[in-house]
């Protein structure tokens, strides 16, 4: 048994390690994987490699444009640039990377339940999903946000919860899709049990799709987390965030342009890199995504 | 085929349906109502039951859910709770500005995309390909407020072009808001102008890839013939759904581009009423949205039914 388990494991690792050779092997891939994992290094050490207190405010340091000491100028209360920039994408990527799996993991297991159960529940909730796939998703979450608050207690679930809705849908198309195929029925006519045509056929093959949806719902989440902190309804201040910094900093772009454009530049090259990524994954696990629309 | 529309029909009534229910449920299940809002910490004892019961909020959900509902049904949206005027005129101004928007967002961008979609999808791989993909690609994953601050920072306060911010008040005619909406239009199609691009490309070369462009190839069919003939009407087909999907966006989540240019349209009157917990604009901004998003998709799918003979009759033979 756990020689069987433990040959499993490694066989599952080569696969994992096969996988992510063949990410790298494309540039994109290699470009996309660098900067999230470049992304996540600074989230995890900035704390301690940052140059400057993040909250330290100076009135004498007021909009001093990019020098020696401070590399990426001052903002408007006097506060360095560049520590705030390295410490922005904490909080995003500990939202979303709660967020996300939850996401994923709710909304894949109610998909492929109601593939495999189908009928009248199957029908009676993607009406359900529909409709609330119909309403903005900034309305929804700011509903809820407004009501219990902006703390990470409140941003994760709800989070995971309407990010999780259009991965049922996801997951019910693949399980629907790998149910009618052939290797299925040739299981079940070779006489194996239903739990054992769902664990060793079905999942494998949908695990591949959840994957590849999970990759692309971080970079959407992120995307949402962002929106919200810049509309001011995300991170609360001083807590540095891209989203509130390039909220702060929009009114004074004129002649402040380093306060706003490095905070750009750290959110765009980090969505950018878990998008690159997600392609490469999905090529690599041979699923093609081009012709889906974005919801 | 009738029947199919029909059906389709039936589904997108039934669906906003059950987007009403939740709208109201949701509205219900949260603490607080629009009395507790508008009385703030007044809000006990007499005060209280009498603003309730004025507002009609002391009876039961499903009574009131079915009065909102039915008046909403002959275009009576209610009362807004802060400023005791008619949500209907209230979002009608805000309404016409968000179609302003969203048209001229759609005037730039659809033909753009669809033209350099077949230009890319034609000229898989070469240099103009790898360009407007890659840029496409920039354009659909940066963050709206993201590319909305670039263009503000590039148009308006570098090279001085166009104004970088909306001052005209709600009520004003759509004429009046030239030439400061020319920058949010911009934005929003350049965003869409991506989305469309990339499935468009994807679709001709799937096209082009094809038995039949191979057969007519070899039968001696000038490119050229080939490619507007056979290949690019079974190309766009596809592109309908994503227009209509990129329309229900333009008319209900543009919120973000809304605040960066502080342009009055539907977007931003939602997060003022969600701000200042104005449940009844919340709900009935959240009906029209969501029924415009079904009823745009639904007229998407009819389209690409009765354009697409082989769908038509994939479906004629499963029902």
């Amino acid at each position: 048994m756990t020689a069987v388990s433990e040959a499993r494991s490694t066989g599952r690792l080569l696969l994992i390690a096969g996988v992510i050779k063949d990410m790298a092997s494309r540039p994109s891939g290699l470009i996309g994987m660098s900067l999230v994992a470049f992304h996540v290094l600074i989230a995890i050490l900035s704390p301690w490699i940052v140059p400057y207190d993040y909250k330290a405010v100076s009135v004498e340091l007021m909009f001093n444009p990019p020098s020696g000491n401070h590399i990426f100028g001052t903002d408007h209360l006097g506060r360095d640039v560049f520590t705030r920039t390295l410490m922005g994408g904490r909080e995003a990527l500990v939202v979303t990377g709660f967020a996300t799996p939850l996401a994923v993991i709710w909304g894949g297991f109610i998909g492929i339940l109601l593939g495999l159960v189908g009928g009248r529940i199957d029908e009676v909730l993607m009406r359900i999903v529909d409709a609330f796939l119909s309403l903005p998703w900034i309305l929804k979450m700011l509903v809820l946000i407004v009501t219990f608050g902006t703390g990470l207690e409140v941003l994760i679930p709800t989070l995971a919860f309407f990010y999780g809705i259009p991965v049922i849908r996801i997951a019910r198309a693949a399980t629907l899709d790998v149910v009618a195929r052939d290797f299925i029925s040739s299981a079940r006519a070779r006489g194996h049990s239903r739990l054992a045509i769902v664990r060793r056929e079905l999942l494998p093959n949908v695990l591949d799709v959840m994957l590849v949806e999970g990759a692309m719902r971080w970079s959407w989440m992120l995307l949402a987390f962002s929106s919200l902190s810049f509309l001011g309804f995300g991170v609360s201040p001083p807590t540095p965030d891209w989203g509130l910094m390039i909220a702060d900093a929009r009114g004074y772009m004129a002649f402040a342009p380093w306060f706003v454009l490095a905070p750009i530049i750290a959110l765009s090259s980090l969505i950018i890199g878990i998008n690159l990524a997600a392609d490469a994954l999905a090529k690599a696990l041979g699923i093609d995504r081009s012709q889906k629309a974005p919801q | 085929m009738i029947k199919m529309i029909l059906r389709r029909l039936a589904l997108g009534a039934i669906t906003v349906c059950i987007v009403s229910g939740i709208i109201f449920a949701g509205v219900e299940i949260l603490p607080g109502d629009a009395c507790t809002a508008f009385l703030e910490r007044n809000a006990q004892g007499v005060a209280l039951a009498n603003c309730r019961s004025e507002l009609g909020l002391d009876r039961s959900a499903t009574e009131r859910y079915l009065e909102w509902a039915g008046n909403a049904l002959v275009g009576d949206l209610g009362i807004s709770a802060g400023s005791s005027r008619s949500i209907a005129e209230m979002v009608g101004d805000r309404l016409n500005n968000s179609l302003l928007l969203a048209l001229g967002a759609l005037i730039l961008g659809v033909p753009t995309a669809i033209f350099l979609g077949c230009l890319t999808g034609l000229r898989r791989d070469r240099p103009i390909d790898l360009v407007f993909s890659t840029s496409a690609i920039f354009a659909m994953t940066i963050p709206e407020f993201v590319s909305a601050t670039i263009m503000i920072l590039i148009f308006s306060i570098w090279l001085g072009w166009v104004p970088g911010i909306v001052l005209t008040p709600a009520q004003a005619p759509s004429i009046e808001f030239f030439p400061e909406v020319i920058l949010p239009m911009v934005v929003l199609a350049l965003v869409m102008t991506a989305h469309i691009l990339r499935l468009v490309r994807s679709s001709v070369i799937e096209v082009m890839a094809g038995d039949y462009v191979q057969m007519a190839t070899l039968k001696g069919v000038p490119y050229w013939q080939i490619v507007f003939r056979h290949a690019l009407p079974n190309a766009l087909l596809p592109a309908i759904n994503v227009v209509a999907l990129t329309i229900a966006w333009l008319l209900g989540g543009v919120v973000v581009i809304e605040v960066v240019f502080n342009y009055p349209g539907l977007g931003r009157m939602m997060i003022d009423a969600i701000s200042d917990r104005d449940l009844p604009i919340v709900q009935a901004i959240a009906l029209i949205v969501a029924t415009v998003y079904v009823g745009v998709n639904l007229f998407a799918d009819v389209l690409s039914l009765i354009l697409n003979p082989r769908l038509r009759t994939m479906y004629a033979r499963k029902s």
